[in-house]
């Protein structure tokens, strides 16, 4: 070391003084060009890990075929690889949904769990069609779907919905969750539409399909 | 001079050969008091040298693809000469990994192997126990079983409860809007190449820092403060090598009768190395109804599960089990006390450290168990006790009646 830096010195010496303030500002320079380098080379790395293209092509829309739903069955569909439910609600079981606000964690539907137009008592936009993902919102698993009201292990008071078997969520037939479970927050609701009376679109909502239009005109 | 020597001085002049092996071997003086717990450092050592080699020859057969990796495991264990050892080799290490880590981090907690001058070893090995944590979870993923597959979605889901980004950034770890083939492929490169390279950089540079100040003792007393007038050496300090790598090497025998014992006749070891539901093909659409980690992770989920929601966030959850590793980093300078090693502390520290590892301990086994309301209750105190061990230590250490450390180690 004390070699290297010898002729450096006898070459401050001709020189005299050295320019530190100079230095020091050549120095911090070089470094922030290449940190802008750097970050913009890692830019397209960090992008390369967003979903592909064909991830989110299968990410489109899904039609579901509504008429074939009996009163109070539910349909499951697969949307971008997750269960999406299609519950089609009697008279009876939307006749419930009132009565038990004062046991559920968010009744009016506050959190942003769902599409503006589904922040309604119902959650939805046909009374009797409840669109969800079926994926709990604690952790992921998926919850089971417990239609009797007063199911014996469920309690006498349970209103019919759904119960998450991993770590014991339960959620109404809004898909609104009840107070003290792990679950913080009601189960997601989709984007979705009722292209005709018997085909629902769940993905895309028809605010979206304008837009698109638009761009495409 | 024989044509070896001279080979020998050949390299010497080129490459600091004899100078390293005597830096961190034969002239490296560790403290002649090293007792059953030190055993451990060395055998990480040599399971993350297993875990490298067989890792190496699973993927030889192995394929990271959704729609093959389960079946690629299956062709492992049953076609490929001699797999169905490797990949026991390698599973079973991965456990045995983390039993050897927890008992030398519970050597650094007995003997004060983390105060001053070793607060950079101790936060290279809090790093190391990430790294770890990291590469075991991305692993676990790989043979794309029911377990794998919805374990990684509850881990991948706790990033989603970071406010504002969390949604973005649990798609941008996934590279998908659920666990997919995008996810296990890059899971795989993650495994395979990125946090073996970071891990063994960790390693190094673990090493390195202890080399540097030298290695603590039973004692807690520095021996590099008694030195020989004229040779300069510990008085009581012994060259690592032959002492060491000597009494090491009847520690790797011990272990590695215990680790085939359990290759050979235990791989599974009743669910708790590998999971029943995991010899069950991943499925995105069916929950198994009891989900838990594996074993080494059961105390974290534990504190996940033990916080209620706040706010209508499980963000709390996500925040304390991530304070309860980020803790550890802080651990150097929480200890106030005037001695190091358990010998020579005071009851408060004992009777701490022994509600600590009963909670670490409680921990790990509620987090085995599905959550009930009394589970929860204990998860709870064991949580709050964890935690009151690191945040009360500066005063409870402080006010503890030691007893004066010995000039010299007392062998």
């Amino acid at each position: 070391m004390p070699v290297l830096f010898k002729h450096v010195q006898v070459k401050h010496k001709m020189n005299q003084a050295v320019d530190r303030s100079k230095r020091k500002f050549l120095i911090a320079a070089t470094s922030a060009v290449g940190g802008v380098a750097v970050a913009g080379v890692a830019v397209p790395f960090v992008a390369s890990m967003m979903p592909s293209a064909r991830a989110k092509a299968a990410g489109a829309p899904v039609e579901v075929d509504i008429s074939k739903i009996e009163p109070g069955m539910l349909l499951a569909v697969e949307w971008r690889g997750k269960p999406v439910w299609v519950v089609y609600r009697t008279k009876e079981m939307l006749d419930m949904l009132g009565k038990h606000d004062d046991r559920l964690a968010d009744p009016n539907s506050d959190q942003p769990q769902q599409p503006d137009y589904c922040k309604n008592p119902t959650r939805s936009i046909k009374p009797e069609y409840l669109v969800a993902v079926g994926i709990c919102t604690h952790l992921g698993c998926s919850p089971t779907y417990r239609r009797e009201i007063g199911a014996g292990d469920m309690g006498a008071d349970w209103p019919g919905g759904f119960f998450c078997p991993c770590h014991g969520s339960a959620f109404d037939l809004a898909a609104r969750v009840f107070k003290g479970v792990p679950a913080p927050v009601n189960l997601v609701i989709p984007p979705h539409q009722f292209v005709s009376d018997s085909m629902l679109l769940v993905g895309l909502d028809s605010g979206a399909i304008k837009a698109q239009r638009g761009v495409d005109k | 001079m024989t044509a070896l020597q001279k080979l020998l001085g050949w390299v010497d002049d080129r490459f600091p050969l004899t100078a390293t092996w005597k830096t961190h071997l034969s002239e490296y003086y560790a403290p002649k008091n090293f007792n059953f717990w030190y055993f451990f450092g060395s055998l990480a050592l040599l399971v993350l040298v297993l875990q490298i080699v067989t890792g190496i020859f699973l993927t030889m057969n192995y394929k990271p693809d959704a729609a093959l990796a389960f079946a690629s495991v299956e062709y492992i264990m049953r076609d490929v000469d001699w797999g169905w050892l490797i990949r026991y080799m390698h599973s079973t290490g991965a456990s045995m990994f983390f039993v050897v880590v927890y008992l030398h981090m519970f050597r650094g907690l007995m003997y004060g192997s983390y105060r001053k001058p070793r607060e950079l070893i101790w936060i290279f090995g809090v790093l190391i126990y990430l790294a770890l944590m990291a590469e075991a979870f991305l692993g676990y993923l790989l043979p794309w079983g029911q377990m794998s597959f919805w374990g990684a979605q509850v881990i991948v889901n706790l990033f989603a409860a970071v406010p504002f980004i969390g949604e973005d950034l649990s798609i941008w770890i996934r590279g998908d809007y659920v666990i997919s083939d995008a996810t296990l492929n890059r899971f795989f490169a993650f495994h395979v190449i990125a946090l073996p390279l970071v891990l063994i950089a960790l390693v190094a540079v673990h090493l390195v820092a202890l080399h540097e100040v030298g290695s603590n003792n039973p004692d807690g007393v520095e021996i590099k403060k008694k030195k020989d007038p004229v040779s300069h050496i510990p008085l009581d300090g012994i060259p690592f090598h032959p002492y060491y790598t000597v009494k090491d090497i009847v520690g790797v025998i011990v272990f590695l009768m215990v680790f085939t014992a359990i290759v050979f006749f235990a791989p599974e070891m009743g669910g708790y190395f590998l999971e029943a539901n995991n010899f069950v093909p991943a499925d995105p659409l069916k929950t198994p109804a009891h989900i838990a980690p594996l074993w080494y992770f059961t105390p974290f989920y534990a504190i996940l599960r033990a916080v209620p929601p706040l706010f209508g966030s499980q963000f709390p959850g996500v925040m304390a089990m991530g304070l309860s590793i980020v803790v550890l980093f802080f651990l150097p300078w929480l200890d106030r006390s005037k001695v190091k090693s358990i010998r020579y502390r005071g009851p408060i520290y004992k009777v701490a450290l022994a509600l600590f590892i009963v909670s670490f301990v409680g921990l790990g086994y509620l987090g085995l168990l599905p959550s009930t309301p009394i589970a929860t209750i204990f998860a709870q105190v064991f949580s709050v006790i964890y935690f009151l061990f690191f945040l009360l230590m500066p005063w409870y250490t402080a006010i503890d009646k030691t007893k004066p450390e010995p000039e010299r180690v007392t062998g």
